[in-house]
C-alpha cells in the first residue's frame, strides 16, 4: 500500500510542478515527473513481490509470475512521453528565442 | 482470408504511408506534397464511404491485428458509429488538404505541414477504428503530438505560447486517460474494449468504476474542451494556420474527445444516470459559457473558437440525454458542426489570406471583393445559427425536441437561448466583416485562388443539403447505424467478440 501512496505523491508532485511553477523548463520537468509516476503505477499494478519472469519451461512451476503485458505497454508509453517532451522542449527553445525569457508571467500575450 | 475486414487497417496504414512518403520525397519535389496530401485524403474518404456500405450490408466487422484473436490481440472494430466518424474525419480532411494547396504557399516548408497533417489524420482514424484500450491511447497521442507541432507551425510569438499551453494541458489530459486505463486493466485484466465491457458487467458497479469514470471525464473532457477544461482551446485554435484551425475545431476535438467519451461510456463502462447527468450538465455549461464568451470577441478566429466550445456543448448535451432521439440529434449535430465550423475557419483563413488581418473591426464590405468567401460564410453562418433549410437547424431541433421529450425543460430552454446567442455572434461577423461599406485600404484585395474556393464551395454545398441526412432513407444508412451502435450499449461486447471469431 505504501508504495502506491508514494507513487501518488510523485504524481501529485508532477502536477503541482505543472500548475504552480513559473519557469517553462520547470513545467516541462513537472510533465516528465507526472508521466513517470503514471508509468510506474502501471508497472506496479501488475508486479508481484518476489515474482519471477513469465517464461514457461518444463521444470518451472507456474507460481507467482509477473504480468509482462504492462511492461510492454509502459515501454510504448515511455516512447510517447519522449515524443511529447521533445515537442515541448522544442517549443520552449523557440519561445526563449522570441521572448528572451522562460518566465510564464512575462509570456502572456494571449488570454484564455 | 480475404474479406471486408481487410479494409480496416488501411485507414491507419494509408495515412501513415502518405506521411512517410511526403516526408522523404516532398522535401525534394515541391509538387509532390500537394498531390500526396490531397490524394491520400481522397482515398481515405472513398474508403470511409465504402466502410459505411460494409456496415450496412455486413454489420459489425472485426479485424484482428497479427491474427491474434480477440480478446488477446489488438482488435480493430468497424461498427455504425466508427463508420460515421470515419466519414466525418476524412471528408473534412480531404477538403482541408485541397484548401491547403493554395493557403500554405505563404509558409516555407509545405512538406512538413503535410507530413504532420497526415500523421494527425492517421491518429484520428486510428482512434476511431481501434477496439483496444491501450491502442486508443497510442493513436490519441499520435494525433495530439502532431497537433501540438501544427499549432506552433507559424513559430511566431502567439503560436508558440498557445502551442505550449495546449501541449501541457493536453498532456495532463492524456496522463489521466493513461491512469484510468491502468486502473481498468488492473481491475479487469484485459485491454480489449469488448472483453473489458463483459468483465465489468459481470463484476457489477463498484467504486473503482466511478473513479475511472471521473478520470475519463477529466481526460477526455480536456481533449474535447468541455467548459471547466476549455482554457487552452481559445488560444490554440486561432493561433494555428487556418486549415489546421479548421481541422482542430472541426474534427480533432470530436474524434479525440467526444467520440472516445461516447465509446467508453456507452459501450464499455455502460451508461448510468449519474454519468448521464454529469455529461448533460457539462454540455449545458459549455454551451452557455462558450456562447457568452464568444459574443465579446473581436478576433475572427477567436470568436469561432469560443463558438466551437458552445457547439460541443450541444453535442454532449444531446448525447448525454441518452434517449435514441437525443443521441441521433447529437451525432447529427456533430457531423454538421464539423462541416460548417471547418468552413467558417476556412473563410477566416481566406479573409486573412487576402487582407492579412483577423480583427473584425478592421474589416468591412468584403462581400464586394470576395463574393465566394462571403457567400459561403453566409451559408455556414445560417447553418450554425439554425435557420430552417440548412443542416444546423435540423440537428438543433432534434436535440431540443429530445430534451423536451426527456422532461429536461431547463436544458431545452438553454439550448434555444444559446441558439439566439449564436445568431447574435454570427450576425456580428457578417455585419463587421462582409457587409457595410468597403474601406479604402481594401480596394486592391482579390478573391482567393481556385483551390480555396473549390474547397469552401464543396463544404457550403454540404451545409446546404445536409438536411437530407435527416430523411428516413438516408439517415437509415448513415446516422441511424451510428446511434444504434451507441444505444446497444454493452451488448457491443457480445457483437464484437462474436465477429472476431
Amino acid at each position: 500500500m505504501t508504495i502506491y501512496l508514494l507513487c501518488l505523491v510523485l504524481f501529485s508532485l508532477g502536477v503541482y510542478c505543472m500548475l504552480r511553477k513559473r519557469n517553462i523548463i520547470k513545467i516541462i520537468v513537472g510533465v516528465i515527473i507526472a508521466e513517470y509516476a503514471v508509468n510506474l503505477f502501471f508497472i506496479l499494478v501488475a508486479y508481484r513481490m518476489e515474482g519471477r519472469a513469465p517464461i514457461f519451461s518444463p521444470e518451472a512451476e507456474i507460481v507467482n509470475m509477473v504480468d509482462p503485458l504492462p511492461q510492454a505497454l509502459v515501454l510504448t508509453s515511455i516512447v510517447i512521453g519522449l515524443a511529447t517532451t521533445a515537442v515541448l522542449v522544442a517549443i520552449a527553445m523557440r519561445i526563449y528565442e522570441k521572448y528572451g525569457t522562460f518566465d510564464i508571467t512575462k509570456i502572456r500575450e494571449l488570454r484564455g | 482470408m480475404m474479406g471486408a475486414n481487410n479494409i480496416l487497417p488501411l485507414f491507419v496504414i494509408i495515412s501513415l504511408a502518405g506521411a512517410f512518403l511526403t516526408s522523404i520525397i516532398g522535401k525534394r519535389l515541391k509538387w509532390f506534397s500537394d498531390i500526396m496530401g490531397s490524394l491520400t485524403t481522397l482515398i481515405l474518404f472513398v474508403l470511409s464511404l465504402l466502410a459505411v456500405r460494409i456496415v450496412n450490408t455486413q454489420g459489425v466487422v472485426v479485424y484482428s491485428v497479427g491474427a491474434w484473436k480477440p480478446p488477446f490481440g489488438i482488435a480493430m472494430v468497424l461498427d455504425g458509429f466508427a463508420a460515421f466518424m470515419l466519414v466525418t474525419v476524412n471528408l473534412v480532411a480531404f477538403s482541408i488538404a485541397v484548401y491547403s494547396i493554395n493557403y500554405m504557399e505563404k509558409f516555407t516548408s509545405k512538406w512538413k505541414f503535410y507530413t504532420l497533417f497526415l500523421l494527425m489524420v492517421g491518429g484520428m482514424n486510428g482512434v476511431v477504428i481501434t477496439g483496444d484500450m491501450f491502442n486508443l491511447f497510442v493513436f490519441l497521442e499520435i494525433a495530439s503530438v502532431a497537433s501540438y507541432a501544427l499549432v506552433a507551425f507559424g513559430t511566431e510569438r502567439h503560436e508558440l505560447e498557445a502551442a505550449f499551453k495546449y501541449a501541457v494541458m493536453s498532456t495532463l489530459g492524456s496522463l489521466f486517460i493513461l491512469l484510468s486505463i491502468a486502473l481498468l486493466y488492473s481491475y479487469t485484466s484485459t485491454l480489449n474494449m469488448a472483453d473489458m465491457a463483459t468483465v465489468l458487467a459481470e463484476k457489477g458497479p463498484k467504486n473503482i468504476t466511478l473513479m475511472v469514470s471521473v478520470l475519463f471525464i477529466m481526460g477526455f473532457g480536456l481533449k474535447a474542451a468541455l467548459v471547466p477544461f476549455h482554457a487552452w482551446l481559445p488560444d490554440a485554435h486561432p493561433s494555428a494556420p487556418a486549415p489546421i484551425s479548421a481541422m482542430l475545431s472541426g474534427v480533432l476535438i470530436k474524434s479525440l474527445g467526444v467520440y472516445t467519451l461516447c465509446r467508453i461510456f456507452y459501450n464499455v463502462i455502460g451508461m448510468s444516470p449519474t454519468i448521464s447527468s454529469i455529461l448533460m450538465f457539462l454540455g449545458a455549461l459549455s454551451m452557455v459559457i462558450g456562447g457568452l464568451l464568444a459574443i465579446g470577441q473581436w478576433d475572427f478566429k477567436r470568436l469561432l473558437a469560443y463558438s466551437s466550445i458552445s457547439q460541443i456543448g450541444y453535442i454532449v448535451l444531446g448525447i448525454g440525454l441518452g434517449t435514441p432521439l437525443g443521441i441521433l440529434g447529437g451525432l447529427f449535430h456533430l457531423f454538421n458542426h464539423s462541416v460548417f465550423k471547418s468552413l467558417l475557419f476556412l473563410n477566416s483563413g481566406a479573409v486573412e489570406y487576402s487582407t492579412g488581418t483577423r480583427d473584425l473591426q478592421q474589416m468591412g464590405g468584403l462581400s464586394k471583393k470576395m463574393p465566394v468567401t462571403s457567400a459561403t460564410n453566409i451559408i455556414a453562418s445560417m447553418s450554425i445559427t439554425g435557420i430552417p433549410p440548412f443542416s444546423g437547424f435540423w440537428s438543433k431541433l432534434l436535440i431540443i425536441i429530445a430534451a423536451v421529450q426527456a422532461g429536461r425543460y431547463g436544458y431545452a430552454f438553454l439550448a434555444v437561448l444559446v441558439s439566439v446567442l449564436t445568431l447574435a455572434m454570427y450576425m456580428k461577423v457578417l455585419k463587421y466583416a462582409f457587409f457595410g461599406s468597403l474601406r479604402e485600404k481594401w480596394s486592391q484585395i482579390k478573391e482567393v485562388p481556385f483551390f480555396m474556393k473549390l474547397s469552401m464551395g464543396t463544404l457550403a454545398f454540404i451545409c446546404l443539403v445536409g438536411g437530407v441526412l435527416f430523411l428516413r432513407s438516408v439517415s437509415g444508412v448513415f446516422l441511424r447505424p451510428a446511434s444504434e451502435a451507441l444505444l446497444e450499449g454493452i451488448k457491443y461486447a457480445a457483437i464484437v467478440l462474436k465477429g472476431g471469431q
